[in-house]
């Protein structure tokens, strides 16, 4: 059937794997989105400028850290920078909740999304500073390097890590929050925060560690980002208003719903490109506005 | 009535000639405000930064330098102004027109992107200013939107066509599919390159189109590369073709196939490293290792910006020095007579050998077909490329018959 | 005895008309007076009917286009031009409109975000606003036939008048029971609709006039600089225009104008003295604003001045 379009089920499979890996982008950012939506009720405008800030704090940890030190040979590997840039990008994010976030939850929601778009600014503004922006490689670990040969195409050792990775991390987080102690003190304090407060657990606390956690999460993208994409300051910001869409697709009520809609909308891309790659850029906005139309609260949204 | 008088007086400074305003005569000159003042319009934070920005404000000091010593200190004044038009031409058609009819800027310079370049070309025009691009790319700069008082220095899509596209059918490379940028510049280099491909007896197999700017490339090479092509062109610039280049590596597109990249430039290789960029063929107009020459001035640039020189920032001190030169020689600094001895006088430095500026302010002079070192070819830091051949002037440019600037037609 | 606001009007156009007299370049006049338009337009929307757009960018930027190639290629006058990109953006501000507001707060600034990075992605593709080169060489031609823009002076007077008829449709509407009721929709919308009004269509007619206002803004823009580029249907406008609108000061009728003059007096001052830090700096204010500065420079005037007496 799909020779009769011209388009050999090779292509077909190989797109739609491609389109997989950057569904498991737009999955692990808008998970981070929605699990401080759900606690904050902000919207995290700098998620983006935070993803980027991992992906930087990866390369300079593999390239400068060392020189800086005084000795040229230490540097922070790959999987070491998996670990430690997502706590440095975490804490800097409880930095941002303690100091400015936290006077802003009395008031109008979308004062949350100018400050964070503010922080998104400066963070940029920064990097390009410092770095310019024609952007910095970062060489993929040697474990991961080559290709697995499927048949139909050369998967990307590296590529099948992201996928394996993300999908780990997203379903760790699903399964935290819906199914553990903890997850259900949070959903609690999302559903009824002073209740929870008279139970006697810290929910100022929680909400910190929540933002640092959903924050962490970008970061962590940032990192198993920094090998496939150019490093470099603006890489952030455009893939943010995607993952805005998917957020709306999705509706912000449920993990699950955020994972499930960020895979599915990397699939639908994936197709685009191989039917009319020119509307693979605009795909997921038109998308959005129909599901606006047809269930304006989103797919997995409930309607308040 | 004060009204009157001002615009009065603003509409004499916009069309008068500037040398009839306040003519001053300085070292024998006349000067319409007593100093020559030259702009540098330039991306200082942005895509292009690397390969332009501060470095071209360096090299345009240094020609400035040069130029004072040169005369023994008995010249005009000379300042040196300098902007960023972050790459957007709105942003570059406003600081051109304040720099011209409120600081009384003479020439702009570099002028990286076609979008800026393009912008300030007719507002340079209106005010009979002098515009010299060495950025851009685009063969409108010479073709449709050709200006009497422009001149285009470095580059042009149809040199890095003909070079890289050439080289590489002969080379056996004679089936090709692009990897476009979805905009003026990539569709122009991508029809450029596809007539010169099937003009030396190549196939063109097909395009694809990419956003721009693009972050994930890998699917567009899936196609490419089940397009079965031998070549797969990459008709994009700066971040994009060096991310295409990683993720082409990462695909196993390499050995089968190679990769053409049309546009790339000295801190392009610098930045992918020679281990990705390796064996791949590029077109410039300049290279820094490639005589005694080259070299010399080079290391002097190298210890003031601690980067080699990139050939926009080489066409900037060439064809800033060009400029100081002409004008001493006109004896004035109104763009029509500094025009015409451009023209008339060869440039013979480090970046061009008996260079001529055409009728529609092409500078023809020879380009160098090279190729990326293998890394242990490398002997010492920016040593980049093998010069594979060097490309004769009359086969860089775009043939004078074909042209669809009307001053050509003259 | 005229009140603080006719004073505050009569300044306006005092300063307005003398200040390319005072050696201010024209050109950048020009920019803050649309530029200041685009907020105004913005503020209609966020101060009085507290509606947070992403998304502005989408109608300056569309409304650049349309008058830009309707002047350039059909040949029509400059107002004409500029009436068919006003009429193009109220028409995208419209179908835009009519999505959004299906969703309120957050999600509205979402959509219309997305909404107008999709329109970006057009307009880069389309092929006759030139994609990234944008579309240039827009001729500036003569106002009713008669009156040559290519003249500095006139062209200037024509933007400042341009700019005044949108001030004062904007202050007539904030005045009107029209804009009583957007204001009881941002103070209270479940009340407001108990009330009996039809919230959604009061909505959607002010994010009409908003839309419709920033193209006139965008269109005259073209005229201006004789170029459209991607640049005013990029993202950051949108951002750019709340940053205005937020320094100068929410829901205050002069506001968005001083915040304007500020926004773009600081990016050309300091555009090529610091380079990047323009950004950081805007970013900062914005913080700054956000945390401690809600009212903005204009209500924190007006604050004051209240307090002395």
């Amino acid at each position: 059937m799909f020779e009769l379009l011209g388009i050999t089920p090779q292509a077909l499979y190989s797109q739609l794997l491609v389109g997989l890996i950057n569904g498991s982008f737009y999955a692990l950012l808008s998970l981070g989105l929605a699990v401080i939506f759900g606690m904050l009720n902000i919207i995290n405008f700098t998620h983006g400028a935070q993803y980027m800030l991992g992906a930087f704090l990866a390369w300079i940890g593999l390239t400068q850290l060392g020189p800086w030190l005084g000795s040229p040979d230490f540097s922070l590997n790959y999987w070491a920078a998996l670990i430690v840039v997502p706590l440095l990008v975490g804490a800097l994010g409880i930095v941002i909740e303690r100091t400015m976030l936290r006077h802003l939850y009395k008031l109008d929601h979308l004062y949350g999304l100018l400050l964070t778009f503010g922080i998104a600014l400066i963070i940029e503004g920064l990097f390009r500073q410092w770095h310019g922006s024609s952007g910095k490689s970062y060489d993929i670990p040697e474990v991961l390097r080559g290709a697995i040969n499927l048949g139909f195409m050369y998967l990307p050792k590296y590529r099948a890590w992201v996928i394996v990775a993300s999908l780990t991390v997203c379903f760790a987080t699903w399964f935290v929050i819906e199914r553990t102690k903890l997850g259900s003190y949070l959903r609690a304090g999302t559903e009824n925060p002073r209740l929870v407060q008279a139970f006697g657990i810290n929910v100022p606390l929680m909400i910190t560690l929540t933002y640092g956690f959903g924050v962490a999460l970008a970061g962590f993208a940032g990192v198993l980002a920094a090998p496939i994409f150019t490093v470099s300051p603006q890489m952030g910001a455009d893939l943010i208003i995607v993952v805005f869409a998917v957020v709306v697709i999705g509706g912000m009520g449920s993990i699950l719903g955020s994972i499930v809609t960020g895979l599915a909308l990397g699939l639908v891309e994936g197709l685009t490109k191989v039917f009319y790659p020119e509307a693979s850029a605009v795909v997921v906005f038109v998308i959005m506005s129909i599901v606006l139309l047809v269930r304006p609260a989103g797919l997995f949204g409930r309607e308040k | 009535m004060k009204r009157k008088l001002v615009s009065l007086a603003v509409a004499a400074a916009l069309t008068l000639a500037p040398g009839a305003l306040v003519a001053q005569q300085k070292g024998g000159l006349k000067l319409s405000d007593g100093v020559v003042k030259i702009g540098i319009l330039t991306d200082m934070s942005g895509l292009y930064a690397d390969l332009s920005g501060a470095g071209s404000i360096t090299a345009a000091k240094m020609a400035i330098e040069d130029f004072r010593a040169q005369e023994k200190g008995n010249v005009f004044p000379i300042e040196l102004v300098y902007g960023d038009h972050q790459n957007k031409g709105d942003v570059a058609s406003n600081k051109a027109r304040e720099w011209f009819e409120r600081d009384k800027v003479d020439m702009i310079g570099d002028l990286v992107t076609t979008s800026t370049a393009l912008a300030v070309m007719p507002i340079a025009k209106q005010a009979n200013r002098i515009t010299i691009v060495s950025g851009a790319a685009s063969t409108l700069i010479t073709g449709k939107n050709c200006t009497d008082t422009n001149v285009h220095y470095v580059y042009d899509t149809y040199a890095l066509a003909n070079g890289t596209g050439k080289a590489v059918v002969k080379q056996g490379g004679d089936s090709w599919f692009f990897l476009t940028a979805d905009y003026a510049f990539g569709h122009s280099l991508e029809k450029d390159t596809s007539d010169v491909v099937k003009a030396n007896g190549g196939k063109v197999l097909g395009a694809v189109r990419h956003p721009f700017p693009g972050t994930d490339f890998s699917s567009f090479l899936l196609k490419a590369q089940s397009s079965g092509a031998k070549v797969i062109g990459l008709a994009n610039a700066g971040t994009d073709t060096t991310n295409s280049i990683k993720q082409a590596a990462e695909f196993g597109i390499m050995p089968k196939q190679s990769l053409a990249g049309l546009l790339m430039f000295l801190t392009d290789i610098h930045s992918l490293g020679l281990k990705t960029a390796q064996n791949m063929y590029l077109t410039e107009g300049f290279y820094w290792d490639f005589n005694a020459e080259t070299r010399a001035w080079s290391k002097r640039y190298y210890d003031q910006h601690k980067r080699m020189p990139t050939m926009v920032q080489a066409g900037v001190y060439s064809s800033t020095m060009h400029y100081l030169k002409a004008v001493k020689a006109a004896g004035t600094d109104e763009a029509k007579a500094v025009m015409a001895k451009m023209k008339q006088t060869p440039v013979n430095d480090f970046f061009a050998k008996n260079a001529r500026i055409r009728d529609d302010g092409r500078l023809v002079h020879d380009f160098y077909l090279l190729q990326v070192k293998k890394p242990e070819e490398s002997k010492y830091p920016w040593d980049y490329y093998h010069v594979r051949q060097v490309i004769p002037a009359a086969d860089a440019v775009g043939p004078a018959a074909n042209s669809e600037c009307p001053l050509m037609k003259k | 005895m005229l009140t603080r606001t006719q004073w505050g009007f009569i300044a306006l156009i005092v300063a307005g008309v003398l200040a390319p007299h005072l050696g201010v370049y024209p050109t950048f006049l020009m920019k803050c007076w649309c530029l200041a338009l685009f907020a105004c337009a913005f503020n209609l929307l966020l101060g009085y009917t507290g509606l947070l757009s992403f998304g502005h960018a989408a109608f300056i930027g569309a409304a650049g286009y349309i008058a830009g190639y309707s002047i350039k290629a059909w040949g029509l006058s400059p107002e004409l031009g500029i009436l068919a990109g006003t009429a193009f953006a109220g028409v995208l501000g419209y179908l835009f409109g009519s999505l959004a507001i299906r969703r309120a707060g957050i999600y509205f600034a979402m959509i219309t975000l997305a909404l107008a990075q999709m329109l970006y992605f057009v307009w880069l593709q389309m092929k006759f606003t030139g994609g990234e080169d944008g579309l240039q060489g827009v001729p500036r031609g003569k106002l009713f036939g008669v009156i040559d823009l290519a003249d500095t002076l006139n062209l200037y007077y024509f933007v400042f008048a341009i700019f005044i008829v949108g001030f004062l449709l904007i202050y007539r509407t904030i005045h009107s029971p029209f804009g009583q009721v957007l204001k009881s929709i941002r103070e209270n919308e479940p009340r407001a609709i108990s009330l009996g009004y039809d919230v959604d269509k009061y909505k959607l007619l002010a994010f009409v006039l908003s839309a419709a206002l920033a193209g006139l803004a965008g269109a005259t823009k073209t005229v201006v600089f004789q170029l459209a580029s991607l640049t005013d249907a990029h993202w950051h406008t949108s951002g750019e225009v709340v940053l205005m609108t937020l320094l100068g000061g929410l829901g205050t009728v002069f506001g968005p104008v001083v915040g304007a003059f500020v926004v773009v007096g600081l990016q050309n001052q300091l555009a090529d003295k610091v380079g990047s830090w323009v950004q950081v700096i805007m970013g900062a204010i914005f913080v700054v604003c956000v945390l401690a500065f809600r009212r903005g420079i204009v209500g924190e005037w007006m604050t004051l001045f209240s307090r002395k007496r």
